[in-house]
């Protein structure tokens, strides 16, 4: 763009050169003095009675200096519906219990004592299957809900149903209607920096947590319960962020192994750190939850939506976080994605003994869309219609105001489509590829609606952000987002920049620390680059007003004809009058007239409508779409499934920085392959059979594919600098598109993620079987 | 547990370190000699994030045992700067491509990549793809960071 120094610069990550130099610290690089190791004894069944734990060889091992279970600690409840505790007390409900744990001098200390704790059990009926879990005879996973309340089955008391205009009316309108059914899998984010924190209090129990949260402001509120629950209410909490190695959602809620770093750290009274090994990242870490989903969506003959109907069994595990919360995120794409009047939604979360589910990039997204895009398809082939002209017919508008009561303000989706489909040669390849070879090809696309201005699924979905100038125009903006990686560092740098009129490398942006910075509901929602660059936008233009307010005093020149410009305070009129930023900031500071500094603060609170009720109103100011075209080539011998080309069409309302933008695109990208094609957790019986990257397939740098963004600018009025979010949006629509082209090349239809080969392979062959 | 007397350099300076017999060189580099440059992703050679230079060879500290390094030559990312300070053409190829994101696999990934060029100045974007296979990154989708290989590998044959 145009009139811009350092908005829509291609800049280089603002810490990228100390993470090159290794000289980053994460969590897993920092010691404190006195620091211990502590160490978590999981749980060896997935149901059972607690009859004993015996910690007494533990104890011996020398280093040691405390062990704990719920037996000799205050409780404290965590979660979503507070029904997780950080030590099990009398019952565990699934392999990754904590039943206790240990500080000890050395790691392997911890551990050797952490071996010793012996533990019986009475094995207790569990339930693996959240549709088994539904019938009347299922053991309960819990017997009473986090008040006491005894509960009678194991659907969690969750209101998550949508109802908008009249289906009954809509399907009698439908020419055409799909139904089907799809199932995804667990999957989880596997950073590469594995979790870990380090507690400590001072002396008057005030409590510091070192942390890699994607939420300081909210863990900050959560450890303070914990102290109440400890008996130290009202003492204070620190948390500050060490680099994080990776987010993805995995850090959206504090787990039990922070309460226990709290616990120990207390009880010790020296600081207690616990990192995860990978194997512990892989199976107490809570994935993206899997579901069961039934759809039917109709279309007149015309080929335009009239209904669609959605309901979903999600596997909640055996407690209560985030995951259970992702069907009001899904309603999104189920009520809004396409023109569709007539809609509805129901999911039910149920408890199971298996591994707990919480938030994973894309928040439910990935696991609707799965299922709408490929239905969707399907619904095309029934009413003769092209797959691309169908989505392009009912594609959203600008100006519209969805089913749910989204109000669609800027709106890229049929750009997108229609650059995914020239660029594809949709019309060139759609239906002509498959033929009778051993390899065939096959293109095919699905698209995704997201918030792309926040979410308003919390009381607030504000975030603060303070600046200050120093006497030479240095510029420090503490903002209380957070980096994981995506970039959120080099954002807020160019749009204080650029509202400064400062080279970039004069902004530093401070993050991660509760004591300086201000609240924020998290990195989540694709949130940060819209809301914390609104909020650091704010903030700037505070500062920037009384820098010229003070300069056209200082220059007697009226404000309206000053503006901040190259590091200057620049007089178009009078070019004479212009002077350098940092001889203002400077007289504004020593000058009797002046005696002050420039600092603001500035708290951004997105006008949106929190979803409560019947799930309908506008929660984020603005909202983004993408479109994902692949051309795959299936070995019909083998079921692999090879990714050929992958365009990746996304309206992005204005790249702030098109290369990190890029890179949010192409890491989604290549993540929505995984899902779609290798990954999946293997539980048995409750148990991880694949806790480590030999079994568990992310992709490597050899199955990369070479994805290509293209990025739709069309500049959001609500935006900073007319930007939208981006973090999430590129691997919603990966699974559908692949599962599209794979039936545009052989025919078959996989309603099962992941589609790895054996699966592509054994619906060729009943295809074939059933010719 | 009985200690061992290990000599051998470290970013050109010679280091001796007590180890136990089956620690590995992650442990040494990270615990003893405080450079956590190197990473521990997995404790498995699965990941590559511990990735250093033995002798010319990118090697997993993870699985590589202390006792091996005896009289060799270890490259960390701390010892890849220049005696100025400045970045070596890998290190800034990531940084002006993008090929950063999180940052908890760049140090392998570079040393993985500098072990490549070291052998093969100009290589082909499949030799590249091999030479980072056993470096795992969950951000950046590798695009960029095949990029950033192949800039550098440009500038330093300028």
């Amino acid at each position: 763009m145009s009139g811009f120094a350092a908005v829509g610069k291609p800049l280089p990550k603002a810490d990228a050169v100390e993470k090159v130099s290794g000289r980053t610290v994460y969590i897993h690089d920092l010691k404190l003095p006195g620091m211990l190791y502590g160490k978590i004894k999981y749980a060896d069944r997935p149901s059972a009675r607690i009859v004993s734990i015996d910690t007494s060889e533990a104890e011996k091992v020398p280093g040691v200096r405390a062990v704990i279970t719920a037996y000799n600690t205050p409780e404290i409840r965590f979660g979503f519906l507070k029904d997780n505790t950080a030590l099990k007390r009398d019952r565990v409900r699934q392999y990754r219990d904590e039943i206790a744990a240990v500080a000890a001098t050395t790691p392997e200390a911890a551990e050797e004592a952490v071996r010793r704790i012996r533990v019986e059990y009475e094995d207790l009926p569990a339930v693996f299957d959240p549709e088994e879990a539904l019938k009347p005879d299922a053991p309960l996973v819990h017997e009473t809900d986090a008040k006491g309340r005894p509960l009678k089955d194991n659907r969690l008391r969750l209101p998550w149903r949508l109802e908008a205009g009249d289906v009954a009316q809509g399907e009698a309108e439908a020419v055409y209607i799909a139904e089907g059914e799809y199932e995804t899998t667990w999957v989880t984010h596997c950073c590469m920096g594995t979790s870990g924190c380090i507690a400590v209090f001072d002396p008057h129990d005030n409590l510091t947590v070192y942390s890699n949260t994607q939420i300081p402001s909210l863990a900050k509120a959560d450890f303070q319960e914990a102290l109440k629950a400890m008996g130290l209410a009202g003492k204070r909490v620190r948390v500050v962020n060490a680099a994080i190695g990776g987010g993805f959602g995995s850090k959206l809620d504090t787990y039990a192994y922070e309460y226990i770093a709290i616990l120990l750290a207390h009880r010790t009274r020296r600081p207690v750190k616990i990192v995860f090994d990978r194997e512990e990242e892989f199976f107490a870490t809570s994935p993206r939850q899997p579901t069961r989903i039934r759809i039917r969506q109709g279309c007149d003959a015309q080929g335009r939506l009239t209904f669609r109907e959605i309901s979903m069994v999600l596997d909640n595990g055996a407690y209560t976080s985030w995951g259970a919360t992702t069907p009001t995120v899904m309603m999104m794409p189920a009520s809004s994605l396409y023109r569709v009047p007539n809609v509805r939604f129901e999911a039910v979360c149920v408890y199971t003994n298996n591994t707990y589910a919480q938030a994973m990039r894309g928040y439910g997204t990935p696991q609707v869309t799965f299922a709408i895009e490929c239905n969707l398809d399907e619904l095309a082939e029934k009413a003769g219609i092209d797959p691309y002209e169908l989505r392009r017919r009912n594609a959203n508008q600008p100006g519209e105001v969805t089913p749910q009561g989204f109000r669609v303000t800027t709106c890229g989706h049929t750009e997108c489509l229609d650059e995914v489909a020239r660029r594809l040669d949709w019309s060139g390849k759609r239906g002509r590829a498959g033929g009778n070879g051993r390899k065939r090809r096959g293109v095919g696309m699905a698209c995704l609606l997201h918030v792309g201005g926040g979410a308003k699924i919390y009381r607030s979905d504000g975030c603060g952000t303070l600046i200050k100038v120093d006497d030479f125009g240095n510029v420090d903006v503490f903002s209380g987002s957070m980096d994981i990686g995506q970039g959120l560092d080099t954002v807020i740098r160019q749009i204080v920049a650029e509202t400064l009129g400062l080279p970039p490398e004069k902004v530093n942006v401070i993050v991660g620390d509760t004591d300086v910075c201000p609240w924020d509901v998290g990195v989540h929602a694709s949130r940060s680059t819209f809301i914390a660059g609104n909020s650091a936008l704010g903030a700037a233009r505070m500062i920037r007003e009384q820098i010229l307010e003070f300069a056209g005093h200082m220059l007697e020149a009226p404000r309206e004809i000053l503006e901040l410009r190259d590091g200057q305070v620049v007089c178009q009129e009078d070019p004479s009058k212009t002077v350098p930023l940092d001889k203002v900031l400077r007289r504004a500071h020593f000058a009797p007239s002046g005696n002050t500094m420039f600092m603001a603060a500035h708290f951004y609170e997105p006008d949106t409508k929190m979803l409560e009720g019947d799930f309908k109103g506008n929660y984020s100011c603005t909202y983004t779409w993408g479109c994902h075209g692949v051309e795959v080539e299936v070995d019909t011998e083998t079921g692999h499934v090879e990714i050929l080309r992958y365009v990746a069409a996304h309206d992005v309302g204005r790249a702030i920085n098109p290369m990190l933008l890029k890179g949010q695109i192409y890491g989604a990208a290549l993540m929505g392959i995984g899902y779609a094609l290798t990954e999946e957790m293997i539980f048995e019986g409750g148990k991880l059979r694949n806790p480590n990257f030999r079994d568990y397939k992310i992709l490597t740098v050899r199955d990369a594919v070479p994805v290509e963004p293209v990025i739709v600018e069309t500049e959001d009025p609500a935006g900073p600098f007319g930007a939208k979010g981006i973090g999430e949006p590129g691997l919603v629509p990966s699974a559908p598109a692949i599962a599209n082209a794979v039936y545009d090349a052989v025919g078959v239809r996989l309603r099962q993620l992941p589609m790895k080969p054996e699966r592509v392979l054994r619906a060729i062959k009943e295809r074939a079987g059933r010719e | 547990m009985e200690r061992v007397e290990i000599r051998f350099k470290v970013n050109g300076d010679e280091v001796t370190v007590a180890v136990e017999p089956h620690w590995t060189l992650l442990r040494v580099l990270r615990e003893e000699l405080e450079l956590t440059g190197a990473k521990e992703g997995c404790g498995a050679g699965e990941c590559g994030a511990c990735t250093v230079i033995v002798d010319g060879r990118a090697v997993n500290a993870c699985l590589y045992p202390a006792l091996e390094a005896v009289g060799r030559e270890v490259v960390t990312i701390e010892g890849l700067s220049g005696p100025d300070g400045g970045l070596h053409p890998l290190q800034k190829a990531f940084v002006e491509k993008g090929a950063v994101q999180c940052g908890f696999c760049t140090p392998g990934m570079v040393l993985s990549a500098k072990a490549l060029l070291d052998r093969v100045p100009e290589p082909t974007e499949d030799d590249i793809r091999t030479a980072l296979a056993g470096n795992l990154c969950r951000c950046t989708g590798y695009v960029q960071i095949i990029e950033a290989v192949k800039a550098a590998a440009e500038e330093m044959k300028a």
